[in-house]
């Protein structure tokens, strides 16, 4: 391990419990604990409990708040009650996407509302950076990146609701989906919201630094007896995934427009102006950009990122931007951004495997609804 | 016959390989099992075909997991007699038996001295230990 990475809260549990770390956007992260296909399975069907602490966190208080971030993000905030959660994409002024992030308009122990943006770790210091101007106007919006403060855990699974019973508020658990709440957990502050990249129910909390051994502790020991276990970013992968869901640097960069990642729910062009919106007015008109679709391919070899797709004639119309064995599907499976005369369901490609043409069909997405 | 690991040499790469006093020409190469422990979730191997030949230190095949996909190199140098094709459909065998019933692939040695340049158990223990 390099010693210029940064770990989490709870890096000395997870190498107290044997998990391999590979560094991620900075962090040195359990990639897995044991196997990355038991601890999918672990969530797809009882519980997989998650450090996500490397994720971005980044608060804005003050009466304004929400019109900067109306002005910086996709999706309209203005609007936002406290408790709501929106998913939106952070698009520089040409449409192209700087981040996708969660925004949550949360309501302080004092009574006043502030915001809560959940970026992507390896676009954390670029967001940062590139809000210091816009910060700058709003010189009333207080701003603070509270990642090192605090530790994010992630409970998602059939069973995720049930095992925190007995560890968070009746109020917290009857929360509907894409709401958050601040509460406490064992009489320490804990912001809770019904959210997840799993495609599963489930719940993100955020505590204080000092608190998160504690609290995954805690969740652990009540997940046993449901089955559920400690998940590494190998099996978060595979999760999202077959969820359908784009992570940025593989589906999502700053060449991709949100039309073309069929993220068009995520910006609100209506009656409203905000960074990027001009160049994304524009985007939304423009069909003749490779569109992001799911393919489902031959045999047990996956396609990874980089590989070509080709249509039967052997011309290249696309890459593969993710890719991995589905353990839900038991097939390969992938996401690719295809040209979009071809990007149809049901059609099929060759996708070239390290020089092995693979066949490959285009599927809806996602690949795995929960039921 | 019973193969046992303190009785193989080995590459670097994690590759086995055993000769057996019956057929002394012969190879019998595999992935050790800190190799199956490492890789974990295999799904996909990719063989080589019988009468391919082979280079000592160059890849012959692939195997794959949920993660990553990893070249395997042949520790001997040869033409491939044998293939383990059932393997293929029966990868969790790996972690179980990666020795006598995991074998890969059987090579006729066109240089039996370079079985000399390869670990023994101890050196290749190490290495697995210091990683």
């Amino acid at each position: 391990m390099s010693s210029q990475l940064a770990t989490t809260p709870l890096h000395a549990w997870h190498q107290e419990h044997g998990a391999r770390l590979v560094e991620f956007a900075g962090y040195d992260m359990p990639v897995q604990y044991a196997s990355i296909v038991a601890e999918h399975q672990a969530t797809r069907t009882a519980a997989g409990v998650f450090d996500i602490s490397h994720m971005g966190r980044l608060r804005f208080d003050g009466p304004r708040a929400d019109q900067l971030l109306d002005h910086l993000l996709t999706r309209r905030v203005v609007d936002m009650q406290t408790g709501q959660v929106r998913y939106s994409l952070v698009c520089d002024e040409e449409g192209g996407i700087l981040d996708d992030i969660l925004v949550s308009c949360l309501e302080s122990p004092s009574g006043k509302n502030y915001f809560l943006l959940v970026v992507n770790a390896s676009n954390r210091s670029k967001i940062v950076r590139w809000l210091q101007p816009h910060l700058a106007d709003f010189p009333d919006v207080e701003f603070h990146d509270v990642t090192d403060a605090t530790a994010m855990i992630a409970v998602q699974g059939p069973k995720a609701i049930e095992l925190c019973n007995t560890l968070l508020p009746a109020s917290v658990l009857s929360l509907g989906y894409y709401r958050a709440k601040v509460t406490e957990q064992m009489g320490k502050p804990c912001i809770v919201s019904r959210t997840g990249y799993t495609g599963e129910d489930g719940l993100e909390l955020i505590v204080k630094s000092e608190d998160a051994p504690r609290v995954w502790e805690n969740i652990l020991m009540a997940g046993r007896s449901f089955g559920a276990q400690a998940v590494g970013l190998g099996a978060r992968d595979t999760l999202r995934l077959e969820a359908g869901m784009p992570l940025y640097g593989h589906e999502l960069d700053e060449t991709i427009d949100p039309y073309q990642a069929g993220l068009g729910f995520a910006c609100n062009l209506k009656d409203r102006r905000f960074i990027g919106s001009d160049a994304l007015e524009k985007k939304s008109k423009d069909a003749t950009l490779p569109k992001r679709v799911g393919l489902i391919l031959e045999g047990r070899r996956a396609a990874r990122q980089g590989a070509e797709v080709l249509d039967t004639s052997g011309r290249i119309v696309g890459q593969v931007t993710s890719g991995s064995f589905s353990p839900t599907v038991d097939k390969p499976i992938a996401m690719a951004y295809i040209d979009p005369s071809v990007a149809v369901i049901g059609t099929s490609f060759d996708v070239d495997i390290r020089g092995t043409k693979v066949a490959a069909s285009i599927v809806s997405l996602p690949f795995y609804k929960k039921s | 016959m019973s193969i046992l690991p303190e009785e193989l040499r080995y590459l670097e790469s994690h590759e086995w390989v055993s000769v057996s006093n019956e057929t002394p020409g012969i190879a019998t190469v595999g992935i050790s099992a800190f190799a199956v422990a490492e890789l974990t979730d295999l799904v996909f191997m990719a063989l080589p075909k019988v009468g391919q030949s082979v280079s000592s230190g160059h890849e012959f095949g692939e195997v794959e997991s949920v993660k990553a996909v990893s070249p395997m190199y042949s520790p001997v140098s040869g033409t491939v007699v044998e293939i383990h094709s059932e393997l293929v459909n029966n990868l969790e065998s790996l972690s179980v038996d990666p020795y006598d019933g995991g074998w890969i692939m059987k090579v006729q040695m066109s240089d039996p001295s370079e079985l000399a340049r390869l670990l023994d158990w101890t050196a290749y223990k190490h290495q697995c230990d210091n990683a």
